[in-house]
Parts: structure tokens; sequence; C-alpha cells
């Protein structure tokens, strides 16, 4: 680890004047992603400005529909507040997924929305090549052990994955991030915050630099009760997902007549299935039309040498997941 | 309290570990200590061109930058001394190679650990790179025999070909198990410390007189001058049985530094230069009758070796005496690979040949539709063919029937695929453990103090296993002193020599030996008592007295007795001493010695995501006696929650172009967690081996593994009609 400064932001205005006046600033939220990269020095800041505790923990109704919640609300306390379990239990289900309840009760909404792909090659600087950690230096997964790696989306500059399953049902919830910079206040749609590799992996979001994320607003649609969040991986818990889903659906009587369908472990971003929701929009819930939005999810995938698999589970999976949520009938 | 023996239900030091006031190796306070971590190559193969230290030496609180280009040559090289477990070939910074990637190739010696890490990431070698060996696969054709080792590599009885030829059903199957890392939950760690040309260590290890007799021959000084200590070994699994390059590079450090310096391998180290097991590909043939009369059967295994040092994963012993086949013949053959030297984990060989073994025999009882049990007892060997030996004791057949009992193994469906609840696929599957009964010459030495109290003491190792509390019942009861009242230690190169920790040998070995010196002891204080004339118990045969209580009594008049304090007060408060030694008997030769074990264990499937759980696992065990049933039990519990993991999880990925170990964490280097682990249900026969040793114990720190793996994998394919043959099982290997 390299030295760094530390300061405590009072207030976010603080904070933005910090990073405005020194290079190399990082904010730090829980820490539980930045500290173990900066232990490995994958990410050197000069300085962290500490924002875990401003007062952007709140999770509070919008006047207007909808529910926002705090950056520095910590996952553990989002994924258990009544509002969150009662109205929007696909993000309560998708964070209680995640990592392991130590690791929940640090990390942060924001902090979650900023997490780092886990791809072997980015996090060991050992590894000379990776164009998301040194901006040309080539991708080493491509060529090397990429079991874990992006089917959809992907570049030849990158195939690393998004790995956080918040950030998938924020996807499916459609949910706005607000952010503020030296510029003031703006709203990033979900689909839009992230970003595909392209040729500069190297950035993950489209918050531009001294941007700070203030909170996340959900959109009246709940999807009570038809939603699921479903994780396949290697171990029942403290895994990362080799494929996810995130799906939600209104439904009167036997018809869908809203669908929400969206994927973690496959791309570089959480990926909206916007192809599978035209097949079910209108559709009988069914599994052959579950099925056939699997295989619209997963169209135009493409596999390395060890991760085709992901395909053939993720059409699987989403069928499944449309599955559990059609058939549910409580939170 | 009445002479019968007092079994502990609470582990001798567990309060000491629980309040973290136990002291591993890393956690010794030592004045004046500097902090040492290992830097390591980031190439598989080539020459460490050279190193530019300039900003390291430069950087705050740094002590000293050892590198190949400056430190200095040591007698032997980079051989560790006497043959493994102890002496390994070593990285010690005495030429530029590199032979994989992971390898030590300088230390820095900072004030504290902060500053030695952040000058670490400021070294930057350089390399000419070289081709390196990392295709397992690619090998295959150009594997050889070991040169060295335990075991003879080959075995022929019988004329397999001939059998083969008879046989009306036939099995060819090839069988793959991965690379795995011990990771034990603290990781190696070594203070060394330098006092007029005497070396004193905390080491955390499997071995401390391996330790001390290997350190003092690498760096070429007297074995006298050389102590190790270790009072807890935060696990071992067989990597802290050698003495790896990190504790001979303490003291080379703490020697040029002249200070104390602790070094603690960090967790990616951990998969490299501390061992691992080798990843195995094993081909099975079976010929056997149309009634499951095995003819012959063939066990052919390779594993990859560093090419630094053969080591072999022996997968096919077990193949040899476990069933009674007309013929068997069995090889074993080593790839050489640009890898870390490979090492013993966890019942090495039996923990990955039972998987190829015991999942061949279920499918071959589905192609003769037997039940797996009936096929194996239709095969069952009553002595070890290998060897022409009887078995000092085998009571498996019981194991097949307590066991099918308490799983409830009749009640299953013969039809696979055919059990569903909701989205899962429900299947079931048994396999047969087993694990040698090994034993060493051990000594111990037990006092009788003038309180009436005991130490007992041996240069043994207690790695969470119960060294501890099992000596302390063992000399309570050859004492007749209350566990109370008996103290123990252990981890001490001053103490009797004690053998390795590995080899499950440890309570078959040192418990022997301090009932012996326990005995000793009690005898010195009888022949006291007799000779005494103001003793009650004066004049009497001494073959009438016993202790119970801490008090000597006559056995037909237990009225009359007297406390060891008393007699200990009239003779000035003296403390009596007795040195015990045990070794294995003459019947070690003449007899076959294996623990034997029956597994079962149900798994659901879920058939969309593939997602496996195990449900719930029942082992019934023949180990002999039973010492201690919370730390036997234990131990035979986390034996099959590694078998579980080596069926389900554990696997580590080489990248094939750097040869780097792309999963070097716990994050991604996955072993079960909680949610993993459901119902396990142990027991054990509890029937005394006593041709074995006189307490009758056979160890049982390996034997859990063995079977469990290849019983979940069966009960896969029960579920699901998937037969995964290369390991782990993973929810991809499922999609069919």
């Amino acid at each position: 680890m390299r030295p760094f400064d530390y300061q405590r932001a009072d207030t976010v205005d603080d904070a933005l004047h910090s990073f405005a006046s020194t290079r190399g600033v990082a904010f730090l939220g829980g820490g539980t992603n930045l500290i173990d990269l900066m232990k490995s020095e994958v990410e050197s800041p000069s300085k962290l400005v500490d924002i875990s505790r401003l007062p952007l923990s709140t999770i509070e109704t919008i006047p207007a529909g909808g529910l926002r919640i705090g950056s520095t609300a910590r996952n553990s306390d989002t994924a258990n507040h009544p509002l969150v379990r009662q109205n929007y239990p696909l993000l309560s289900m998708a964070l209680l997924s995640g990592a392991s309840p130590q690791l929940r009760n640090m990390a942060t909404v924001g902090g979650n929305l900023m997490q780092r792909t886990r791809c072997y090659y980015f996090v060991d600087p050992a590894y000379p090549a990776c164009n998301k950690r040194i901006p040309g230096s080539g991708c080493s997964a491509q060529k090397g052990f990429n079991r874990i790696h992006a089917v959809l989306g992907q570049s030849e500059q990158c195939i690393a994955t998004h790995p956080s399953d918040m950030c998938v049902a924020l996807l499916a919830l459609d949910a706005a991030i607000n952010v503020r910079g030296a510029k003031g206040n703006r709203t990033i749609r979900m689909e839009d915050f992230h970003r595909l590799p392209g040729n500069t992996p190297q950035i993950d979001t489209n918050l531009k630099p001294g941007e700070m994320i203030l909170s996340v607003d959900l959109p009246p649609s709940k999807y009570v009760p038809h939603f699921h969040y479903l994780k396949v991986r290697d171990r029942n818990s403290y895994a990362f997902a080799l494929v996810s889903v995130a799906v939600g659906l209104e439904m009167e009587n036997q018809t869908i007549r809203k669908a929400s369908v969206a994927m973690g472990g496959v791309a570089h971003k959480p990926w909206r299935c916007h192809d599978a929701e035209q097949i079910l929009i209108g559709a009988s819930a069914e599994n052959d039309i579950f099925e056939r939005a699997g295989r619209a999810a997963l169209s135009g995938a493409k596999g390395y040498e060890h991760n085709t698999f992901k395909i053939e589970l993720g059409m699987q999976a989403v069928a499944h997941a449309l599955n559990l949520a059609a058939t549910r009938r409580t939170v | 309290m009445s002479g019968g023996a007092q079994i502990p239900d609470h582990r001798y030091e567990g309060k000491l570990k629980v309040t973290g006031s136990a002291q591993y190796a890393a956690e010794f306070k030592v004045a004046n200590m500097a902090y040492a971590v290992m830097v390591t190559s980031t190439i598989a193969k080539g020459v460490v061109t050279g190193m530019d230290t300039g900003k390291a030496q430069r950087a705050f609180g740094v002590l000293a930058v050892m590198t190949p280009f400056n430190t200095d040559k040591l007698p032997a090289g980079n051989q560790g001394a006497g043959k493994p477990p102890a002496g390994r070939t070593l990285s010690l910074l005495q030429d530029r190679q590199v032979n994989y990637n992971g390898q030590p190739i300088a230390v820095i010696v900072a004030e504290s650990l902060e500053e030695a890490r952040y000058a670490a990431n400021l070294l930057k070698p350089t390399y000419k790179i070289a081709d390196a060996l990392l295709d397992f696969e690619a090998g295959i054709s150009s594997a050889h025999p070991p040169k060295a080792g335990y075991w003879d590599p080959d075995s022929k009885r019988g004329d397999v070909a001939a059998q083969l030829a008879k046989a009306d059903v036939k099995l060819n199957q090839t069988y793959s198990t991965p690379a795995q890392n011990h990771n034990a939950m603290e990781p190696h760690a070594t203070i060394a410390k330098w006092e007029n040309n005497k070396l004193s260590l905390y080491d955390s290890t499997q071995y401390i007189s391996g330790v001390k007799h290997s350190v003092a021959a690498v760096l070429g000084i007297p074995q006298d001058n050389v102590s190790v200590e270790c009072p807890y070994t935060g696990g071992g699994f067989g990597s802290k049985g050698s003495v790896w390059s990190h504790v001979v590079l303490a003291a080379m450090a703490s020697r040029l530094v002249k200070r104390p310096v602790k070094l603690v391998v960090d967790r990616t180290q951990m998969f490299g230069p501390v061992g691992g097991r080798p990843r195995t590909r094993q081909n099975i043939q079976f010929g056997a009758t149309a009634d499951g009369k095995l003819l012959a059967v063939q066990h052919d295994s390779w594993c990859h070796a560093s090419t630094l040092e053969d080591f072999l994963e022996p997968s096919a012993l077990q193949t040899r005496m476990l069933y009674a086949s007309e013929a068997c013949q069995t090889s074993h053959r080593l790839v050489a690979m640009n890898v870390g030297v490979q090492t013993f984990q966890r019942a090495p060989g039996e923990a990955t040949g039972t998987v190829a073994l015991e999942c061949a025999l279920d499918e071959l009882a589905y192609q003769l539709k037997m039940d797996p049990i009936e096929l194996r007892l239709k095969n069952y060997a009553e002595t070890d063919l290998s060897e022409s030996k009887p078995f000092s004791s085998k009571n498996l057949r019981q194991c097949y029937e307590e066991g099918a009992k308490r799983f409830g193994w009749a009640k299953r469906s013969t039809v696979v695929g055919a059990t569903r609840e909701g989205h899962d696929l429900i299947g079931v599957g048994m396999a047969t453990a087993t694990y040698p009964g090994n034993r060493s010459a051990a000594s111990a030495v037990v006092r009788i103090k003038p309180d009436g109290s005991a130490f007992v003491g041996s240069g043994t190792q207690d790695l969470g296993t119960g060294t501890y509390t099992i000596m302390a019942q063992t000399a309570s009861k050859a004492l007749g002193i209350d566990l109370d009242k008996i103290e123990v230690k252990l981890g001490d190169s001053a103490l009797p020599k004690a053998p390795v920790s590995g080899g499950s040998m440890s309570a078959a070995s040192v418990c022997p030996a301090v009932e012996e010196a326990a005995k000793q002891a009690k005898l010195k204080a009888i022949a006291l008592a007799v000779e005494d004339i103001n003793s009650p118990l004066h004049g009497a045969d001494q073959q009438n007295i016993e202790a119970a209580g801490g008090k000597l009594f006559l056995k037909d008049s237990p009225a009359k007795m007297e406390s060891y304090a008393d007699l200990l007060a009239r003779h000035g408060n003296q403390t009596l001493e007795a040195k015990g030694d045990a070794e294995p008997g003459q019947d070690a030769k003449t007899l076959s010695v294996h623990s034997f074990g029956a597994v079962f264990a149900e798994v659901a499937v879920n058939a969309y995501t593939r997602m496996i759980k195990v449900r719930r696992v029942t082992g019934v065990y023949d180990i002999g006696t039973l010492m201690n049933q919370k730390t036997g039990l234990n131990q035979l519990t986390g034996g099959i929650v590694w078998g579980i993991s080596t069926a389900l999880y554990e696997d580590q990925h080489l990248d094939p172009v750097s040869g780097r170990v792309v999963n070097n964490n716990f994050a991604e280097y996955h072993v079960p967690v909680n949610a993993d682990i459901q119902e396990i249900d142990v027991s054990v026969l509890n029937i005394p081996d006593l041709k074995f040793n006189p307490l009758g114990a056979r160890g049982i720190g390996e034997i859990g593994i063995t079977g469990s793996a290849a019983a979940v994998v069966n009960a896969i394919y029960h579920a699901t009609g998937i037969r995964v043959r290369d390991l782990p099982v993973t929810p991809d290997k499922l999609l069919g």
C-alpha cells in the first residue's frame, strides 16, 4: 500500500472541494473494495476523502412516488429497511445474496455502484497486461483463464464483468442515480450509469471526475409479488455470480403486462435484456415463453475457452427466474 | 472419584483459544523485533537479470533488502536438509533462477510490516523469461516415475490382461482431481532470534524437531544451537510438516540485521512457496464377472510435480489392498511443471485415489445393476493381498451395515434421476473410506509434583486436533490424578522428541509414550511409599497398589491410602520424573494396519441452476479406540467437510500463460462456507486395535476426507444421471 492522506468530509461540498483541489483523490465509502485494491496497489490514491459519515444514509419515500436511498446507506441497512423489504423486495433479495454479512455491514449503496471488476488479471498487478489497469497494455484474460468473464457486450480490449448483485436489481427496477459535481446536480439513468468496455475499459462508469453519488431513486413500479433475484454461483454463499438474473413482472391473471429482466455476471455492466422483455410483454406466463425470453436474453453472446457455459446457463437461469417470479404469491 | 478414566468433554486449551490468549507463532512479543516480507516472482521460468533496490533501500524504515545478488551462500545452497517432510528443495536467494511463479526472489526487512510491504512494491526485478512447463495434459506423454519417495510407484499382483479377457463386464474410465492449496486459517509464520550464535524460532509447524534439525543443517550450525517453539498450530493439513523457504529466510534475515525478525507468509503466498496437493489424472480399468466379482483392477495415476522436486500424490495405494480382485496392477507417474514444490495434503493419495476408485466402483455397480454396497461386500478383502498380510483389525462390514442403517440407504430409489422435490433433483451415493494406521517412535516426560499435580510434556504439536487434550487424559488415567491437576506442554524442542504431526499418527505415537512415562512416574511413587515406614502403604506388594483421584491405595483394601502430595511432603517435596519411550512393536512388520469407513451422501441439485447442496452425510468409521468424543468426532467431521470441498469447490487455477495461480485468495479459491455444510452424522465402531498399540487407537486426522468426495459425486449421478469425472463438480459441468 502506498502512503496516502486521509480526510473525513463534513459536508458534500467539503468533499467535492477536496476532490477539486487535490490530484488523485478517491472517495471512501465502506472501503470493502477500494482498500483491498489499495493494498495490492491496483489503486493508489494520494488522498482518501471519507464520505461514509456524511448525512446521506437516509432511506425515505419520494412524495411523488418511489423511494430514495441515500448513497452511504449500508447494504445491510438497505436490504433490511421495511420500505425496501415491503415495496422493493427484489432489491433486498439481490443485496442479501451478495458477499457476506460482515461485508454488507460495511459496504454502502454508492460504493456498490462503484465496485470494480473481480477479473483476476485486473486485481493482481503481477500480470503486466490489463487494459483496465494499464490502458494499452493488453488483455490477459482472453488467452488466460476466463471462466468468470463476459459473454455479452465485451470488446477486444476487455472481457471483464461487473461483480455487483445490487446493481442488477437496480437496473431491473429502473433506478436513477442522483449525483453532484462542480457543475451542480444531475441524474443518471441506471442503464446509462455503467459503461461497456469499448476502447476505454479503464472507465467503468459515466460518473464524471469529481462527481459524487448522493442517492438512488427507485420509481413507483415495485414488482410485488412477481419478482425474483436468481444468483447462480459455485457455492451457496460468499461467491460472485456465474450468472445472475433480476426479474420483475406485472401480471394480470396469467398475462404479463410489464416485464423487466436484467442480468449480472455476463457483461462489463449490469445487462438489461430488452429483447427478452419484448417477448414477455403481453404474453401468457408459460414456460415456453420464459424459455424464449431466456434465449433472447443471451442472443449474440460470445464465449471464450472457459466460459461458454454461461450462455446456456444464462438462458436457463432467465427462464427459471421468470418462472419463480410469475408463480410467486407473496413477498 | 473412582478409578475410572476421565474423558474430558472440553479441550485442554479451549478457553485460551476462545479468549484469544493462546499465542500462535506470529503473536509472540519479542523486544526490538523487525519485520520481513518475501517478494515473489511473477514469471514461471527464467532468470532474474536485475533488481533495482535503490528505492526500496531508501524507503523509510527499511533495514535490509536481500536479493539473489547480495545474499550469503549457504553450505548446501537451496537444498533443505533431510528427507521430506522436513527437507524440501527451497528458494533461499542462492541463485537467480526462477522455477515457478510465486517463488521467493527477495526479502525486505523493515521496522514495521507496513514499511516492509511498501518497500516490497518498490522493488522492480527484471527477468529473462524462458519457456515454462505449464500444460499438465500435454506433459502426460512424457511423464516420469518418481526418482525417490516413500512408496514404490508400481505394483503388480496377478495377470490383469488375462483376467480382463475373461471378464463379463468391463469399465475403463478416466477421472481427474484439481490442484489444491492447504490454506490453513493461520498462515505460515516464523519469528527468528539469534543470541550468541544460538537461534531460537517461533514457528507455525507440524514438526518442531524437523524444523530444528533441518534449519540447523541448512544454515550449517550445530543442531543444539537451534530451539523451536510452537505451542499452537492454527491448522496445517500437511503443508506445515515441511520446513519451507520462509523459515530459513527469517533466520537469515535476523542474522543479517542482528535483530529478531518476524516473517508471516501472506495469503497470496499460500498458493506457491508452501506446497500444494498436485492435480491428478487417474485411469481405472475393471474386469468383473456378471455377478460382480472383480477379476481385474488396474489403476494408473498421473500427477504434476515441480521441476524442482519429485513429489508423488500416491493415488493408487489404497487400490492395492482395498478389494479382493484376482489381479491388480497400479502405476504412478509424474508430470514435471514449473510450479512450486508439491507436498502432503490431508490423506495424500487416498483423498484423490478414493475419488477415482470409488466413483468407478459406483459406475460398475450401475453397469451390473447391483447395490453398490453389495458390490463392495462381494469383493471384501479379508486380508491385505498387496502384502499378503492379515489386517491388525478390520471391521468394514460393520461400517457398511451401520452406515446404511443410519443413513436409510434401503429407502432410496434405485432408479437414476427419479427423485424430485420441487425444483431439486435428489440423489444418494456411497463410498468406502480408508487410511493407513501409522505410528512412529515418540517420547514423553511426566513429573509428579509435590502438590500432587502432574506435568506431562512431549515435543509434539497440536494443530487444533486435540493433542493437548488426549495427552492430559492419557496421563490422568495412568497416574490416577484428576484432569484439572494435569499440566500439558508440547511444541517445544527442549521436550522429548516426537514425530511430525502428519500421517494421522500423533495420537497413536505420542499417547503410548505418555502412558509409559506416567506409568514409570507412578511406579517411582509406589516404590517410595512401600519403602517408607511412615506410609500407610509401607511394605505392601507393589502390584497391589493403584492410584486414583491423586491418591495411592491398596486394591484389596482401599482404605489404606495416601495422596501423592502427602507422600512427597515426607520426602523433601521432591518431584518424581520419568521419561517414556514408545515405538511400533514387532507386530507392525507382520500386520497390515488400516482404518476403514463407509460414507453416504444425499445431494439436492437444482434442475435449472445446477447448484448443488449436500443435504446430509453419514460416516461410520472403524478407527480403533476413539480417544476422545469431542476432538475425535470433530476431526472426522472436518475431514468430511474437506471431502465435500474436494467434490464441489476447491480448484486451484493456473494462468496458462504466466503459470500464476489466478484465484490466489479466499474470495475466489472456494472452500465450503457455512451455507454449504448441512447435516453431518459421524460415528465410530470404537473397536480397539490392540495389535497396533496398547491404547488400541489408530489416527483419525485424515480418513474423513477419503471416500466422502466420491460419495457426493456418486450422489450427484444418482440425482441427475450425469457422471462428472473431472472434479470439482461445479454447476457448469451439469448442464449436460
